[in-house]
């Protein structure tokens, strides 16, 4: 087997200055009775020509996103990624590293995450982030939980614009966490009032900025009333890119803000792995979750970075941490961060400027299409449209004519009949003019 | 000098050795790297876009107006900052890396070339299903492979880490509990756990009630009984255990357990030691996570990510999280809705961690049955190996027993040299390894463990005890400075983490805000 460099005759040099005659001696405390007497009814070793075969297969059953018009979006964005990202986080050194637990020697993953951290805390506007999480949805699970350990209370309120998966994550959690969630009914035109839903034992409202429909809202009336109420605003954000245009979360009062990093830097992977931006007030950074690079000196008095601040986690705390999270999302952080310093503050605001302005044109294009309208008075790159008849059969029919069109509603909000002639619509930097009149032109054709 | 609770010293020492300055800093190959804020600015860019043509915004009237203060850098310049910094890491590529409990294996890069097929890394979750196909059988194969492997009847694939298993495994735990109506509030968790094993319970809110250890470090099936009740939920148990042990009473904990109207949690952090051995299905577990990051090589990326299936008996399965794959003729469909069904809920948004599932089923496909019991036997192998040939010098907690992929030594043996077993560890990284896992076991005073994987040659072995033999001898000897001013040869001496716990600095300032905070 290539990857087994000892052979049999070190195996047996071995077993001898142990003192044991068979490999299964050094499984002695195993029960005789369940030590397994066969191999296990599986294919036996491959050659890497043969494993090759057998994946390409399953990739080539599937249809990828670079193939088509492509125009899905709902949490996780096709952007196009540069070469240099991928080839430097393929890098030995940061790829085959382990957390940075001996931090003499892992400086390169420190000093990254250092600066992740800072780029996160300038993007989101506020004071300080962690190293990251698993993905946007779990990271909003614990930016609840965050606020009830803060607020000393209960209840969340979760706006109808929150992403479905967001919510049902953040659901899990309170049901089986003997917490509260009071959930307000889907948004898809933009106009409920969260702050109505604010009382005396809400510990946060969640609202997704730009919202799962798309649309776009100033934060700050619901801040202020959240504040008013002891309560405090959690921001989720599924579309990063979209804070190159956006005025940031923390400048319009959000005390927690947690974004799916997917978009800068990481590829679609049919939903992970992903990365989880988490953000807060310098005031709640030991009631955050997650680990966090610090700057120290050495012995020797030179800069130098370590985790620190650990004595909120588990290794440390174990039943009275803040989070049981311990594995984090190093490597798709690390891709965040190089794609955002290849970025830069001018890159990033053309890159959104270019989204928007591609999302216009499609919205207008598709609003043209008769029998087709468009929900939303405001969006970045994603918005909704309404056709005549069910969505998803649309989706499936424009799937037939090499088109991905979008996500039904339908399938993120199965219960909701009422949603199932909606269909969430992205256009990123990827989408060509002729994409654009390809999907308008499917749409007319299939409806 | 100040020391936590477990001995482990936390501010660095004072020693130095005299070393030849340079003007830049650099030493040789060892570059000192500025930060992305001190090298670029806001202006500059290392990609190329086209100008977006005027539109109307529909941003309402939100659009951001002040800079954020992002600096950028052309390609060049990145390149050099991120190669820089990558020089500053160990890593599995570069040498031994026995870091206890973490199983720094090997990572195929057939793996990697397979995680970026476009019908793979380049699928969106929410496409329709008619069109990833692939994708779903994929997920299905890994599924058979870790039912197979564990012998057990169903798994969860959704949960992103190990410790998001261990909440996957004990939510379908407590929702049984719930399904029959029983209100149980305790879990019972060795003291020799992993700190999320107690963590991921209160976070649930069970109370965790601690089972001590035998003098032989394993868990009793006695003292589990003993500590059963009609309000004990779960136990949670790590098999082979923290300290390289299989639990040899493993079975008759299973047995009173259930007995007791409980369920069994495996922490399958360390099944890469007995894959193709023995099945925790057969054993009575009823939840286990595997974390794919150990066991099935996915790379660990500088602390994740990782992915953290979880394999569930009979009794558990119908509580499984969504999404779920149900065969419907000869497609299959992920199951997205919780509606409807008993599962507990959802773990994450989409389907779980596609990119480290693809990667495992590459590796399992290619060690295929008797390759991936070959590669426990290895493991199990090296780190006997290893604790054989040092056994003479270093103390072990449990007495001179066989471990199973990982070796445990105290610092007993360290008693009277004035050196700790962080010392001892620093001066691993003169000698050009990353140190064994230090201090965990809580359990064991000074602990060191050692995990030497089954990636290793025997000549690799016989070096790294031939150093941890010299380290020794040195150490015995009581040459204080070796240990206790290390390292001396690493891009960094000892940091000062106190300072950073006190003083946190967390993000970049400019210098103009941090003159302002000083005065």
């Amino acid at each position: 087997m290539r990857y087994l460099p000892l052979d049999d005759a070190d195996r047996a040099d071995m077993l001898a200055k142990i003192g044991v005659k068979a490999i299964d001696d050094l499984f002695a405390d195993v029960p005789n009775a369940k030590l397994l007497k066969s191999l296990p009814p599986l294919a036996k070793t491959q050659s890497e020509i043969a494993v090759e075969r057998e994946i390409g297969r399953l990739s080539a059953r599937n249809v990828s996103a670079g193939s088509v018009p492509f125009f899905v979006g709902a949490g996780a964005y096709r952007h196009h990624v540069p070469a240099s990202v991928d080839h430097l986080i393929q890098r030995s050194e940061f790829l085959t590293s382990y957390t940075p637990y001996q931090p003499e020697i892992t400086q390169g993953t420190l000093q990254y995450l250092f600066e992740f951290q800072s780029q996160v805390a300038l993007l989101t506007g506020m004071d300080v982030a962690n190293a990251s999480m698993y993905d946007g949805s779990t990271a909003c699970g614990e930016a609840v939980l965050m606020a009830h350990r803060i607020t000393r209370r209960k209840k969340a309120v979760l706006s109808g614009g929150l992403h479905p998966h967001y919510r049902a994550v953040t659901e899990t959690l309170a049901k089986w966490g003997d917490t509260a969630v009071a959930e307000l009914p889907p948004d898809p035109q933009g106009k409920e009032d969260a702050a109505a839903a604010i009382d005396g034992e809400t510990s946060c409202v969640v609202v997704q900025y730009p919202s799962v429909y798309g649309s776009i809202r100033d934060l700050k009336p619901i801040a202020d009333a959240a504040h008013a109420k002891g309560a405090l605003l959690v921001v989720v954000v599924t579309e990063v890119v979209a804070l190159g245009a956006l005025k940031s979360p923390g400048d319009m009062g959000a005390d927690i803000v947690v974004c799916e990093g997917q978009s800068i830097g990481n590829g679609l992977n049919f939903g992970g792995p992903y990365v989880g931006l988490f953000a807060t007030r310098e005031k709640f950074v030991r009631q955050m979750p997650g680990r966090l690079a610090g700057e120290t000196v050495d012995a020797e008095g030179k800069r130098g970075y370590v985790l620190t601040l650990s004595t909120r986690e588990q290794h440390i705390r174990r039943e009275k941490a803040t989070s049981n999270i311990c594995t984090n999302s190093g490597l798709c952080a690390l891709a965040f961060t190089i794609h955002m310093t290849l970025l830069g503050e001018a890159g990033l605001r053309k890159l959104a400027a270019l989204n928007h302005a591609n999302a216009c044109d499609l919205a207008e294009r598709l609003g043209k299409v008769k029998g087709v309208s468009v929900l939303n008075d405001t969006f970045f790159n994603e918005f909704t449209i309404r056709v005549p008849g069910k969505a998803a059969d649309v989706i499936e029919k424009l799937a037939e004519r090499h088109i991905l069109g979008g996500v039904p509603v339908s399938r993120l909000e199965p219960d909701h009949p009422e949603l199932a002639d909606l269909i969430l619509v992205a256009s990123t930097e990827i989408n060509t003019d002729d994409d654009r009149a390809a999907f308008a032109a499917a749409l007319k054709e299939v409806l | 000098m100040a020391m936590n609770t477990q001995g482990r010293p936390t501010a660095p020492g004072t020693a130095t050795i005299a070393e030849i300055q340079t003007f830049t800093g650099n030493r040789g190959l060892d570059h000192e790297e500025p930060l992305i804020f001190e090298i670029g600015d806001t202006g500059r860019t290392g990609v190329d876009l086209p100008a977006a043509p005027k539109a109307k915004s529909r941003l309402g009237g939100l659009e951001r107006s002040a800079e954020i203060g992002l600096p950028g850098l052309t390609e060049p310049e990145t390149m050099r900052h991120y190669v820089r910094l990558s020089r500053k890491n160990y890593a599995i590529d570069s040498g031994l890396y026995p870091l206890g409990s973490c199983t720094m294996k090997h990572n195929p890069r057939l793996n990697e070339k397979m995680a970026r097929l476009p019908g793979i890394g380049d699928i969106h979750p929410l496409q329709p299903q008619s069109t990833v196909q692939g994708a779903i059988q994929l997920m299905e194969t890994l599924a058979r492979y870790l039912m197979e492997l564990t012998g057990m009847p169903a798994v969860a694939l959704s949960p992103k880490a190990g410790a998001h298993g261990e909440l996957c495994g004990m939510l379908a735990i407590k929702a049984a509990h719930e399904a029959k109506g029983s209100k149980r509030d305790v879990v019972l968790v060795p003291d020799s756990a992993h700190g999320t094993n107690p963590a991921t319970a209160a976070f649930m809110g069970y109370r965790v009630k601690s089972i001590p250890a035998m003098a032989d470090g394993t868990v009793s099936a006695e003292a589990v009984k003993a500590a059963l009740g009609p309000d004990v939920a779960a136990i949670m148990l790590t098999n082979p255990n923290t300290c390289g042990l299989f639990e040899r009473e493993i079975v008759e904990i299973a047995k009173v357990v259930h007995e007791a109207g409980a369920y069994f949690y495996c922490d399958g952090a360390n099944f890469n030691a007995i894959v193709g051995k023995v099945r925790p299905g057969d054993l009575g577990v009823d939840a286990m996570h595997i974390n794919l990051h150990k066991t099935f090589s996915t790379p660990h990326g500088g602390g994740g990510p990782g992915a953290g299936p979880v394999v569930l008996s009979a009794a558990l399965a119908p509580f499984a999280p969504v999404p779920f794959i149900r065969k419907e003729g000869d497609a299959l469909r992920l199951v997205e809705d919780a509606e409807g069904t008993q599962s507990f809920g959802r773990m994450t948004a989409f389907h779980g961690q596609m990119g480290m599932f693809v990667r495992a089923l590459s590796y399992a496909l290619s060690h295929g049955s008797d390759g991936l019991r070959q590669a426990s036997e290895d493991a199990v192998l090296n780190a006997n190996y290893i604790r054989a040939c040092l056994a003479d010098l270093m103390s072990q907690p449990f007495g001179d027993r066989f471990c199973m992929h990982e070796a445990l030594f105290d610092d007993r043996w360290l008693k009277d040299t004035g050196i700790t077993t962080l010392d001892f560890a620093k001066a691993m990284i003169d000698e050009g390894y990353h140190p064994m896992t230090m201090y965990f076991p809580l359990v064991v005073h000074g602990a060191m463990l050692i995990e030497p994987t089954e990636s290793e040659s025997k000549a690799s072995l016989d070096l790294f005890i031939m150093t941890m033999r010299d380290l020794a001898q040195s150490a015995r000897n009581g040459e204080a400075e070796r240990f206790s001013g290390a390292p001396y040869l690493a891009p960094r001496r000892r940091l000062d983490e106190t300072l950073a716990a006190r003083q946190p600095i967390l993000r970049w300032q400019p210098p103009a805000a941090v003159a302002e905070a000083a005065e």
